[in-house]
């Protein structure tokens, strides 16, 4: 069929292939995962194998029950993460986020257990401490030029070493059962007829913006997604998160803990591909000297960034405490920070800076989670944990440096 | 010459008016009493060597760096560019050699760096609309401007970068080096640009090597040497050799005879009768008949 319609004033040029509609889609699809532009490809496919994998070794991984525990187990470590997300988009790093996040749990048991505060006081402090931290890293950062690296590395140290000396003689704090915290963390799950509700306001949500969206553009004469492609995706959401409800819902079904945390990835996407700061956080990221030029005040996305990272870590830590409803000197330590990192580097955020998006934390924090799930289901310890994580970390930055590559020669670094 | 010479009669036409300007590095005098003026609609070429001193003066003008002494009028009122930002406001836009683009956004993304509609709820339409709309004022030829910047050619990055910095509606826009790392093809694209520029009522400051591209589209020529104002030529009044003579600070010498005898290669040889060739005619007198 030969169109006579105008083309959108976007697809005038004759050099461009004609990818409109569904096949389009697809076909540039292909093209961007050809040029290095991967994506959340990578972490799908991987996710789809691990999983595979565990569901084989022990019938049990796929069960209802376990994965509403690993959604709920996935939540402190993922807020973390997210704030990880944010420091790597600018190529920086924050490696003092298990311990900033072990100081805010042993703020919020101090504070909320042992000297009877109200429980948003208590958490406001702790909050209020991540957000102290951050901008000292930011200030530190920017005036003296210190690596971040190094920063961040004494900050590890600082305030573990705090976090030891406040909980001296106290050792483990334990948090009631029937305080607001663990029952937040714990009980408190999304009644099944709500959990429909929320996936049909999303998958509406996203049929309404990208319906607008199209029409605004086709208004303003540009190339708009057509209206079968916007009514595929979101019946697809639709159908995906629906029956991952359902599926849920035959266990306890989805923890609210875990969807603050969802929530917390929404709008931080928000922030990062709709805001003017996001803008800015991927600029810096991509080539500081532009965006000094272009005028973005680059000190102030660093601090910025630094502070989103430290607040996350301590509210992540506050979660991680109402989870075992207790903290104590190891909180935040061992594996939390490596995790963390590990998790927004595997779910496809680059550790050059300037590529990420916010789901790389709660697709990369999953397939940290059933791994370790996986593995103690079949009575594997940790070194097993580890090993494996430590594995797929590997692959995962190999890729980020293979699809680089990539990018540089089909001219799309 | 297709636009005629503008008559600088009046000093109030000028937007950019610099005296005395002095920037010192350390023992280093980049830059002494340095004069410049800019018309709207007139290009001016700054020419000069290597460590002439012409990025420091774009970088004073740009608020990169601040003069040791002289005074910047802008718009007949003096003014003081403490920083790139203050620039920008007075209208003074500069386009840096490296261009300073940023590699992982697209065309759109980066046009609007900085100065994106609608900063909460980012306008992605209108910002790809007025996208269009300027570089097809600008005849850009750029396929989509929903690729990286990483996928264009080095003229269609200069003029992305030139693109960008027409948003903030200036009044001056500075070109360093625009044509330096192009092929023949995008020097013409970039060249054409800098008529539109013109023709649009701006004030270009082109700096270049290139005498080809200062003659082809430059009103007048304004040398630096090791730091110091060395010449302040109409385009049309003056010949390459003289402004190689300004810029090497001598009037022979091997830079201008070399080039003299560039032009001369493409002159056919005399064969004469015994087989010799026959010696060139004075280059000088040659550039003058053309
Ligand atoms: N930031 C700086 N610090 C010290 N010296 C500088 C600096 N920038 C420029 N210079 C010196 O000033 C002189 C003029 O340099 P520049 O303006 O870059 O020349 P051009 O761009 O004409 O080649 C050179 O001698 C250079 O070494
Ligand atoms: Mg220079």
């Amino acid at each position: 069929m030969t169109t006579t319609a105008p083309r959108p004033s976007d697809l005038q040029d004759e050099r461009l292939a004609n990818r409109e509609g569904i096949r389009g889609t697809f076909a540039g699809f292909v093209d961007k995962i050809r040029g290095g532009d991967l994506g959340a490809l990578p972490v799908v496919i991987g996710l789809a194998v691990i999983w595979t994998v565990l569901q084989i070794l022990n019938h049990g991984f796929l069960s209802a029950a376990n994965l509403v525990n690993l959604l709920l187990e996935s939540s402190p470590t993922g807020v973390i993460a997210l704030g990880i997300v944010c420091v790597l988009l600018v190529a920086q790093i924050d490696l003092s986020v298990g311990s900033v996040s072990g100081l805010s749990s042993a703020i919020v048991g101090i504070l909320f257990v042992n000297l009877g505060w109200n429980v948003f006081a208590a958490i406001a402090v702790a909050v209020l401490t991540g957000v102290v931290i951050g901008w000292v890293y930011g200030q530190i950062f920017n005036r003296f030029g210190v690596p971040s690296f190094v920063i961040t590395l004494a900050g590890l140290l600082s305030f573990l070493g705090l976090q030891l000396y406040v909980l001296k003689g106290i050792g483990t704090i334990n948090i009631p059962f029937d305080s607001p915290l663990v029952i937040f963390a714990q009980l408190a799950f999304v009644p099944a007829w709500l959990s429909y509700v929320l996936v049909a306001i999303a998958a509406a949500g996203l049929f309404l913006t990208d319906l607008t969206r199209a029409r605004a553009r086709r208004t303003a004469g540009l190339s708009a997604q057509p209206l079968s492609l916007i009514a595929l995706k979101s019946g697809a959401l639709l159908v995906g998160l629906g029956f991952a409800a359902w599926y849920l819902n035959i266990a306890r079904g989805i923890g609210w803990m875990f969807v603050l945390f969802v929530a917390l990835v929404l709008i931080l996407n928000y922030a990062l591909t709709r805001t003017k700061w996001g803008r800015a956080v991927f600029a810096v990221g991509g080539n500081v000297e532009a965006a000094r030029r272009a005028g973005i005040k680059v000190k102030t996305i660093y601090t910025s960034v630094f502070v989103v990272c430290s607040t996350l870590a301590a509210v992540g830590g506050i979660l991680a405490a109402s989870r075992l409803a207790a903290s104590s000197q190891s909180s935040g330590t061992g594996d939390v920070n490596l995790n963390a990192i590990a998790a927004a580097v595997i779910g496809g955020t680059s550790l050059f800076g300037g590529r990420g998006t916010a789901f790389a934390a709660l697709l990369g924090i999953i397939v940290i989670q059933s791994i370790s799930s996986g593995l103690t289901l079949l009575n594997l310890d940790s070194s097993f944990r580890f090993m494996v994580t430590g594995l797929v970390l590997l692959l995962a930055v190999a890729l980020d440096s293979v699809s680089r590559r990539s990018r540089t020669n089909h001219g799309r670094a | 010459m297709t636009t005629p010479t503008l008559e600088r009669t009046d000093a109030t036409t000028n937007i950019l008016s610099l005296r005395g300007v002095t920037k010192n590095f350390g023992a280093v005098a980049a830059l002494t009493d340095i004069s410049l003026d800019v018309a709207a609609g007139e290009v001016v070429a700054i020419v000069g060597d290597n460590g002439a001193g012409k990025s420091t003066l774009v970088k004073i003008l740009s608020g990169v760096h601040l003069p040791d002494a002289g005074t910047i009028e802008f718009d007949s009122r003096p003014v003081s560019i403490p920083n790139p930002t203050s620039a920008l406001n007075l209208g003074i836009a500069t386009v840096f050699q490296d261009l300073a683009l940023c590699d992982n956004l697209n065309v759109i993304e980066n046009l609007f760096l900085g100065q994106e509609l609608r900063p909460a709820r980012l306008n992605d339409i209108a910002m790809e609309v007025r996208s269009w709309e300027l570089l097809r004022q600008l005849s850009a030829k750029i396929p989509s401007v929903r690729i990286p910047i990483a996928s264009l050619s080095g003229g269609q990055r200069q003029t992305v970068a030139i693109a960008r910095s027409l948003l903030g509606d200036p009044k001056v826009i500075i070109l360093d080096e625009p044509t330096a790392a192009l092929g023949v093809a995008q020097t013409a694209e970039v060249l054409n640009l800098v008529e539109r520029l013109r023709e649009r009522g701006l004030g270009v400051i082109m700096i270049s090597h290139n005498m080809a591209d200062v003659q082809a589209v430059a009103d007048r020529v304004v040398v630096l040497r090791l730091g110091r104002n060395n010449g302040d030529y109409k385009v049309g009044t003056v010949t390459p050799e003289e402004i190689i003579a300004a810029i090497t600070g001598a009037t022979d010498n091997a830079v201008t005879r070399r080039t003299s005898q560039v032009d001369l290669r493409s002159i056919q040889p005399i064969t004469l009768p015994d087989g010799t060739i026959a010696p060139p005619e004075n280059p000088t007198d040659k550039e003058v008949d053309r």
